[in-house]
């Protein structure tokens, strides 16, 4: 038995606690919207935020996640996709397959959380989330566009 | 011009009867978001592109596939271009493949490949359209006693103006669905369009900002069960056998199967579980003829074929072989392109629920008629006791056409456990195991230079694998295979030769190495545009004249080609220098029926490379939708740089070392450079847009480094260059 805390509610969920995090989120909880890339950390596709941070959930065992520690995913960055970021996202129309998007959001959100105001090279190191679709570009510009938008991003 | 087409009465089966028999299929189990929209089967179907429910939604049937290209978007524009409706009330669902085989294919081709999602579809889903609009016409014009000529329709509304009324299709469509769809319909001049040819914005956007599209791993049925599947590694090997006691008391484990020859899987009550005890299994594997196999054993196999003597022509002017050997002056080099993965971000995957009497499959897939056939013989039932529901993809590129493994693979799996659903997630390791890789070519190139620095001779020799050997043997033409040579022929309208060489040979000495092979995003256009461009470049050095000048004087007879490249030069200043440690290249390329061209800007500085800007213009003749295009283009980018500085599949010992994102690097961000695009329609022709410019990334970008620092890369990729 584990309690978790995702998007402000608490879970207890029956796991084998070496679950990574990832699976406990699509599986036991049923929120898929945090996905599957590579299992290694190596792509970004399951970035979730845990206590603000963007974290990646693959690798991360579910027992290693206190009960009081506030997961945040996909679904839960804002109620109504009214997030500064995914406004962005809307405004520039960012996504292609769409399949890494709710990663790089997440990881975006985490950036602005951190440093509201990031210049290309911090962009360039804290957003290494793969999209092999291309949409890099655009990604980028969104991020600026939210950082400019004047909304304090220190919310999800 | 406007086109006027006749259309056959066959291939518009209308009727709300027809309607409804198509669609009361089987199973009444929750459909997925990405199947038939909710209420539609209530709704008339005026045509089979077209539903338009009492609330004037319009639901535009998409037969192709979406996986991020926006062609989803871009055939609802062509329909509701024609339709004349309102934009903002536009839906979309895609007819499943067995409505399409009950309903004599009257959504035609679903393959979503080869960049022909529009180009191919273009004509019949606007006349779809059309002839939608008129019937629509003709029930307005009917219920009022007037003559259909004296009534338009515009923004989901028909008016008569004579008599001052008007109605919305919503209150029509039932009358409109049992109208005799007229004979003839005249297709708009696309210089009139105002939904085609607009950027507008995608129509499936909200859903990937806040984690509710579903994609195939994210599917959920009743009572449904994970299976984790391991196929034997090494190329053409086995399963010799597997201890399925030594895991089949691990938590959550339901049973332990055989798939195939060549694979295993456990099902399990979640996927983690599934794959957590089929690390735990153990298996012996018939590791079958090819252990021997590496990269250098493939490399010396094609080397070989570079010499031979047996060689199919692709394309041929004047005695190339003569004036080479007469020349006073020739230029050699020998280029190689390796292994690439398609590395979908979303890993293969299909879910598969089993009876003796039905089999139904949920699937991201490019064909959903492949899928539907896949299933039905991995089943053994008759196709008609088969259907597949087409999911949303997480990436496609290639990989989920041609190929549908998984969906045999996972109706495999659920014959095994009949009456529940099993949803089959491959992990990434599996995925970079077994691909259908971009095939592995070498090519040598011989010019012949006249005293005045004129290419008076050239032939290619590509030496390597045939993916139409491997996958589509029908497609060969008397042993040959013609998508071998992509941009390099001389006639068609897919993607010809841009440069006039009176002594002109392209041959191939097909070497296949038992490594399978694909269709990869681009396909073969992306190598033949690095040799032939590459080289071209290599020539206007050695003759001492500017490349884009050294190209001109060559591509008189090829203004299309021409024209795109002299689009990039002009935007990058080709003719002013760059600022210092700035340097150029450029490319251009025909293939996928359009026209493409790039140019790069590089700096080299201590053997660091960063790519900073590149130029991009494309003439697929008509746009759809611009800022699509656009997105297009700039994705190319991504994809052909991965495979330009990463992008390699190594073999050692009858398999691939490469087994996720950690040793298969792709470009991120920090990589990415800037990116303009020029769109020039210049008309008259369909062109595709979703993969001719990867194939001038490498090349723009080698040449620029070429320029930086006088160093001729040959072999992709660039990370096992030094450029200090």
């Amino acid at each position: 038995m584990a309690r978790l805390t995702i998007n402000g509610a608490p879970r207890d969920i029956e796991v084998d606690p070496d679950t990574p995090l990832l699976w406990v989120i699509r599986e036991q909880i049923g929120l898929t919207g945090t996905k599957y890339g590579c299992g290694v950390a190596a792509c970004g596709a399951c970035t979730v935020h845990i206590d603000g941070v963007a974290t990646r959930s693959c690798v991360l065992p579910v027992s290693a996640v206190e009960p009081d520690q506030q997961i945040t995913t996909i679904e839960g960055l804002s109620p109504d996709s009214s997030h500064p970021v995914q406004q962005a996202w809307l405004a520039l129309d960012v996504p292609q397959c769409g399949y890494c998007q709710a990663g790089m959001i997440m990881a975006a959100a985490g950036l602005l959380m951190q440093n509201p105001n990031p210049t290309d090279e911090d962009i360039n190191a804290e957003i290494t989330n793969i999209c092999r679709c291309g949409t890099y570009n655009r990604v980028r510009a969104a991020i600026k566009l939210a950082a400019n938008s004047g909304e304090a991003v220190q919310r999800g | 011009m406007n086109a006027i087409i006749s259309i056959s009465r066959r291939s518009f089966i209308v009727g709300v009867a027809t309607t409804a028999g198509g669609l009361s299929l089987g199973f009444n189990l929750p459909f997925i978001k990405a199947a038939l929209a909710e209420g539609a089967e209530t709704a008339p179907e005026i045509n089979a592109w077209v539903v338009i429910r009492p609330d004037d939604t319009v639901v535009i049937r998409i037969a192709r596939s979406e996986m991020g290209q926006g062609t989803l978007t871009g055939l609802a524009q062509l329909v509701a271009e024609e339709l004349n409706c309102d934009w903002s009330k536009v839906t979309t669902e895609y007819p499943s493949p067995a409505q399409n085989l009950a309903r004599d294919r009257v959504w035609g081709n679903f393959s979503t490949g080869g960049s022909r999602g529009i180009r191919e579809s273009h004509e019949y889903v606007r006349i779809g359209g059309a002839v939608a609009r008129e019937m629509l016409i003709a029930a307005a014009a009917a219920e009022w006693g007037v003559p259909a000529s004296e009534c338009t329709a515009r923004m989901g509304m028909v008016t008569h103006p004579a008599s001052d009324r008007a109605t919305f299709y919503g209150q029509l469509a039932a009358a409109a669905a049992r109208m005799t769809p007229p004979a003839n319909v005249t297709l708009k001049d696309p210089k009139d369009w105002t939904i085609a040819g607009k950027p507008l914005p995608r129509l499936d956007t909200a859903d990937k900002l806040n984690g509710s599209q579903v994609y195939g791993v994210d599917l959920k049925l009743p009572n449904m069960l994970n299976a984790a599947i391991r196929a034997c590694p090494y190329f053409g090997g086995k399963v010799e056998s597997f201890d399925a006691a030594a895991v089949a008391s691990m938590p959550g484990v339901r049973t332990v199967v055989q798939v195939d020859e060549t694979a295993v899987a456990v099902v399990a009550d979640t996927w983690w579980r599934a794959k957590t005890a089929l690390d735990a299994l153990p298996v012996v594997w018939d590791e079958g003829p090819n252990r021997q196999v590496t990269s250098a054993s493939i490399a010396a196999m094609l080397e070989e074929g570079l010499g031979a003597n047996d060689a199919f022509i692709g394309a041929e002017q004047g005695d190339a072989g003569a004036a080479l050997s007469a020349a006073d002056r020739t230029v050699t080099a020998t280029y190689a392109f390796p292994y690439q993965n398609h590395a979908t971000m979303e890993p293969m995957n299909a879910t598969a629920l089993y009876t003796p009497e039905r089999c139904e499959v949920w699937v991201p897939t490019q064909n959903g008629e492949a899928s539907l056939a896949a299933a039905a013989e991995a089943a053994g039932l008759p196709v008609q006791q088969c259907e597949v529901h087409k999911i949303h993809l997480g990436g496609g590129f290639g990989r989920r056409g041609n190929f549908q493994d998984y969906v045999r693979q996972s109706v495999s799996i659920a014959r095994q456990v009949p009456g529940a659903p099993v949803k089959l997630v491959w992990s990434r390791e599996e995925d970079m195991l077994h691909g259908a890789y971009h095939p592995t070519t070498r090519c040598r190139l011989t010019g012949a230079l006249d005293a005045d620095g004129n290419l008076t001779a050239l032939h290619m020799r590509i030496s390597g694998q045939s993916i139409l050997a491997a996958v589509r043997p029908e497609g060969m033409q008397n042993g040959m295979d013609p998508v071998v040579f992509q941009g390099l022929v001389l006639n068609g309208t897919e993607g010809t030769l841009g440069y006039t060489v009176d002594n002109l040979l392209v041959d191939h000495a097909m070497r296949n190495p038992p490594i399978p092979p694909g269709f990869w995003r681009g396909v073969n256009l992306n190598q033949n545009a690095l040799y032939v461009e590459c080289f071209m470049d290599e020539l206007a050095h050695a003759a001492g004249v500017d490349p884009l000048a050294f190209r001109r004087k060559l591509m008189a007879n090829h203004p299309k080609h021409l024209a795109v490249l002299e689009a990039v030069a002009e935007r990058i200043g080709w003719d002013t220098p760059p600022a210092a440690g700035i340097h150029r290249g450029l490319a251009q390329i025909m293939g996928f029926g359009s026209y493409v061209a790039a140019a790069a800007e590089v700096s080299v500085t201590d053997g660091q490379l960063r790519i900073l800007r590149i130029v991009a213009a494309t003439d697929p003749g008509h746009v759809v939708n611009p800022a699509q295009v656009e997105r297009q283009v700039e994705g190319s980018f991504v994809y052909g740089l991965s495979a330009c500085i990463y992008g390699e599949c190594t073999v050692n010992g009858g398999r691939m070392e490469q087994e996720n994102f950690d040793s298969y690097e792709v470009v991120r961000m920090a990589d990415m450079p800037a990116v303009e695009t020029i769109i020039l329609p210049s008309g008259g022709f369909w062109g595709g847009v979703g993969e001719p410019t990867i194939a001038v990334a490498a090349p723009a970008v080698l040449n620029a480094i070429f320029a930086a620092t006088g160093k001729r890369i040959r072999t992709l990729p660039l990370k096992n260059h030094d450029l200090a």
